[in-house]
């Protein structure tokens, strides 16, 4: 068939590519038979509401939590041979900032494929993690305990380690949770710059005011796809009530959908 | 001989130890369940190795002040002073430092156990008494015991149980939620004190029978076996109090029926049986019903999203959802749907949109919480309902394929 | 005190100790900041009922049988642990307690059913070893040393431990920064490609290689001890890794050569005869050191949320 034919065309093509994926924790289906295609060298937002499975789809897309069924591309091939060009910014509240290391070592993890086991961390490297620190205004802090960093201070690091890696593919799971009007400035602006560097950035937001002015495309997910494709196209009054449901007032998502 | 021993009819001693275990058992088992609930099951593991040292130096001081040095009362009196500076440390060192519990725990095990073995080597070489048997400490022996020691174990299996019966109600809401029962004005971290209280009393009675590296099974594994048959926290108390009754009166009569079986370990090998029936065959909670369940759910997953590829005409990339269609009888060999997969598939596609309306229709909330992609949309809604939804998308359409 | 005396009745229970202390204490720096500290705790008391199977199996206290008994019965353990902990959705504290305590049982009644009165085989010795007796008497003094005959003679136990710890650090050195990066960050790890339940396993697995040797030469008790007292202390004293790692060796190396004088020369001064257990006394010593750490360490305090908050 030739749909199919378009179809495959378009998984090779898309940065991330997943189809029919579900991820069940349990009895009830986080993510429900979900199709995806992001789009290459733009910024796609993923939203929805409270616990409607966009982190278990980010996750379930890195191999990080196991789907019940379903397959996921990049760049046209497996997750597996893909790796070195996807970097990932985990939710800040999921490691230990208790861990014993500094800011510079953790943007010296984000060079992990590079270095391997037993490369030695030359001047090259170090410099290029301080690069991505400048970049995310944290130069000054390279040799801070991580621990003695706030909320958006540990956000920027996280970010400078995915920067580090220097991939095509960038996956980042809420960065603007908790942070300062400085930091997600700080963010949006390294985002806009990866953007025009051609890459791709996928975001999972949870802030509808700030859609229309940060992204070009948006992912609505209630368990299951609600809509996708460019915010004016799909980041409608139906798509929004038919994702939020009753838990958005009528008259905010008129706003946001005029916004 | 071992339905002798079972019925108690081997003696005073055999029948005196048989019942006090079996309370101390039971006591264990409820003073458990609430250090279970509270994810701190291994702080008992730090307890009974930290009673060493206090054996060992009440042992010393009765030895010189010319007393018996084996007076069971005197030895355990000791235990429980050395276990609650043992716990004192603990707390000091997770509330003071960056160190976490387990840390806490095991450091203060090892090294009061250390503590405790030089101490033994000093009374061995010492030669103060005999020095009496302080190793059963270690794995607990009822052989030839003293009436009087006999009867303080069953006295103490006795007083504890009579003291968890009396705690329960307070330590039962600390356990199940401490954040609502601070709420209510309720002590949490007194409640909590008196808690590691009843792990000390069940330590330092069961310290003769089960010995101090063995104790810490008889409250961990009759409550981790009874949260496999109930999700309510009043009956997980009463069952892990039967178990830990049932394994330690079973354990303890079977090691007086034969020579060469020891008390402590046989006590948790039943234990042991117990939990590892429970673990495969509790319904819900257990293996066997969780793998059931899980092979269920994949498979209906799969059909689902099989029948809405279908439905929308889409190529099936899985193999298990092929063959799942094919066994189903709704797509022939070659993946063409068959006249009933067809129907099926329409039926979930048209199933669909009737709960996208659901779910964006804020009169409908608390029927789209419960869409999980899989359930029925008869079971939610009303005939009328749906037939009002039905209306709103109009009728039945053809599959395509 | 003289090379002579020192050489043959001192040194090679010292290096035993050192070596076991180490070898134990770098692989609890990881389990400590992955919060498996209590996993050393489980695999130690596990290894009783293996060596007692092992020794049930081939009929003779041998060495390798025995030590292979253990390692096999660690593994056992570190894999029902687990399985308890998903199959049953049971927190990992009260599955390792079910586990060990309940492997530890089956092995007091196997010892106590067989015959095991001719050979030196108990509980006791299992706990807390014997590291006094591993002497080197062909040795005559610092000479010895460079004495092939009498080098012959050195207790194997040395050797033994010597390898077991070369092992330790090659992993730590080969897969230090995959064990750092997944250990900070799991998630993150995986997307890196870093196989983390792999990882995890192995550093499970070495362990339960130093657990074991350890325990054949000086007994249980300073296993739990080294897992997990140097690494905390450490741990209190820096906020680096490269640098708790350095302490940890430094507090674990203090602890054994410290524990092994005052158990041997403290009795003496305090007017005894006789010396006391040198693996509780090694025990006992690194205790103190965490207590002072704990006490007076520069990076005592919490600095950062723990993960999930």
């Amino acid at each position: 068939m030739s749909s199919d034919e378009a179809q495959e065309a378009k998984i090779a093509q898309s940065p991330l590519a997943i189809r029919g994926l579900t991820v069940s924790y349990g009895e009830k289906p986080a993510v429900f038979s979900v199709d995806m295609t992001v789009e290459p060298g733009q910024m796609t937002a993923i939203i929805g509401p409270n616990g409607a499975g966009k982190s278990t789809l980010l996750k379930a897309a890195l191999g990080i939590v196991a789907p019940l069924s379903g397959r996921v591309s990049v760049f046209g091939r497996s997750l597996e041979e893909q790796r070195a060009r996807i970097a990932y910014v985990p939710q800040r509240a999921s490691v230990d900032w208790d861990f014993p290391t500094r800011v510079i070592d953790v943007v010296l993890m984000g060079l992990y494929r590079e270095l391997g086991l037993l490369g030695r961390v030359k001047g090259a490297h170090r410099a290029k993690a301080r690069e991505c620190l400048e970049r995310v205004g944290m130069g000054e802090f390279a040799a801070r305990q991580i621990g003695q960093l706030s909320g958006g201070q540990q956000q920027r690091v996280f970010l400078a380690r995915a920067l580090a890696q220097g991939a095509d593919l960038y996956l980042l799971d809420e960065p603007f949770a908790g942070v300062d009007a400085a930091t997600e400035k700080a963010i949006i602006s390294v985002l806009k710059s990866l953007r025009q560097a051609g890459k791709t950035v996928v975001v999972v937001h949870h802030d509808l005011a700030t859609v229309t002015e940060y992204f070009d495309n948006v992912f609505l997910i209630n368990t299951r796809r609600i809509a996708e494709g460019p915010v004016v196209e799909a980041f409608t009054e139906e798509s929004l009530q038919a994702a939020y449901g009753g838990r958005l007032a009528t008259s905010q998502i008129d706003k946001l959908a005029k916004a | 001989m071992l339905l002798d021993a079972l019925l108690l009819q081997l003696g005073y001693n055999a029948t005196l130890v048989a019942i006090g275990a079996a309370l101390l058992g039971t006591s264990a088992g409820i003073t458990g369940t609430f250090l279970f609930l509270r994810k701190r099951a291994l702080v008992s593991d730090a307890v009974s190795h930290a009673t060493l040292p206090g054996v060992c130096i009440a042992f010393l001081i009765m030895a010189f002040a010319g007393g018996d040095g084996r007076n069971l009362a005197g030895l355990l009196a000791g235990s429980a002073v050395s276990a609650g500076i043992g716990l004192w440390c603990m707390n000091w060192l997770t509330r003071n430092t960056r160190l976490a519990e387990d840390a806490a725990i095991g450091a203060v095990l090892s090294v009061f156990f250390g503590f405790g073995i030089v101490l033994l080597t000093v009374i061995q070489t010492l030669g103060v008494g005999r020095q009496a048997g302080l190793e059963g400490f270690l794995l607990g022996s009822t052989a030839g015991m003293l009436y009087s020691d006999a009867v303080v174990i069953a006295a103490g299996g006795a007083v504890t149980l009579f003291l968890v019966l009396l705690t329960r109600r307070p330590m039962t809401l600390v356990a199940f939620d401490p954040e609502y029962a601070a709420a209510r004005g309720l002590p949490v971290d007194r409640i909590d004190m008196l808690m590691m209280g009843l792990v000390m009393a069940v330590t330092v009675v069961g310290l003769k029978i089960v010995g101090l590296i063995l104790i810490v099974a008889l409250l961990i594994i009759p409550a981790v076996t009874a949260r496999f048959w109930t999700e309510r926290s009043e009956y997980v108390v009463l069952l892990a109090g039967l178990f830990g009754g049932v394994a330690a009166y079973l354990g303890a009569a079977l090691s007086a029926s034969a020579p060469n079986l020891p008390t402590g370990p046989l006590i948790v090998l039943v234990s042991f049986a117990l939990f590892a029936l429970s673990l495969f065959l509790a319904p819900n909670r257990g293996v066997l019903a969780a793998v059931l369940r899980h092979l269920r759910f994949q498979r209906r997953v799969h059909l689902r999203q099989g029948l809405l590829a279908l439905a929308q005409g889409q190529a099936i990339y899985e193999s298990l959802t092929l063959r799942l269609l094919q066994r189903a009888g709704l797509v022939r060999a070659d993946g063409v749907p068959t006249s009933s997969g067809k129907a099926r598939a329409a039926k979930a596609l048209r199933d669909e949109r009737r709960w996208e309306v659901v779910r964006s229709d804020m009169d409908h909330e608390a029927a789209a919480a419960l869409y999980d992609g899989l359930r029925d949309i008869e079971t939610v809604l009303t005939p009328d309902q749906i037939q009002e939804i039905d209306r709103q998308i109009g009728g039945p359409r053809e599959v395509l394929s | 005190m003289s090379g002579q005396e020192f050489v043959p009745l001192s040194l090679t229970p010292m290096l035993i100790g050192i070596f076991a202390a180490v070898a134990c204490a770098l692989p609890g720096n990881f389990l400590l900041l992955r919060r498996q500290a209590l996993i050393g705790d489980a695999i130690s008391h596990v290894v009783l009922p293996g060596i007692v199977l092992a020794f049930l199996v081939t009929g003779v206290i041998s060495t390798w049988p025995m030590m292979l008994g253990a390692a096999g019965a660690a593994i056992v353990a570190v894999v029902m642990i687990e399985a308890i902990r998903r199959l049953g959705r049971i927190e990992p504290g009260a599955a390792m307690g079910v586990v060990f305590t309940t492997m530890f049982a089956g092995g007091v009644l196997l010892l106590e059913q067989s015959d095991t009165s001719t050979v030196h085989l108990d509980v006791e010795h299992a706990l807390y070893g014997n590291l006094e007796s591993l002497i080197w008497l062909d040795a005559t003094g610092w000479s010895s040393l460079l004495d092939p005959e009498a080098l012959r003679y050195l207790p194997t136990e040395l050797p033994r431990m010597a390898l077991t710890l070369v092992g330790v650090c090659l992993f730590t050195a080969l897969f230090w920064r995959a064990l750092k990066i997944s250990t900070f960050d799991e998630g993150f790890a995986r997307t890196m490609g870093i196989r983390t339940n792999l990882l995890g396993l192995g550093l499970v697995i070495t362990a339960a290689v130093a657990a074991v040797a350890a325990f054949d030469a000086v007994g249980s008790i300073i296993v739990i001890a080294m897992f997990i007292c140097p690494p905390a202390a450490a741990r209190l004293m820096t906020n680096r890794l490269e640098a708790q790692i350095a302490w940890s060796v430094l507090f674990a190396v203090v602890s054994a050569v410290l524990g092994y004088a005052l158990a041997g020369f403290g009795p003496l001064w305090l007017g005894g005869a006789d010396s006391v257990s040198a693996a509780g006394m090694i025990a006992t010593v690194s205790g103190v050191i965490l207590a002072i750490a704990a006490r007076f360490g520069p990076a005592r305090g919490r600095s950062g949320a723990p993960a999930g908050v």
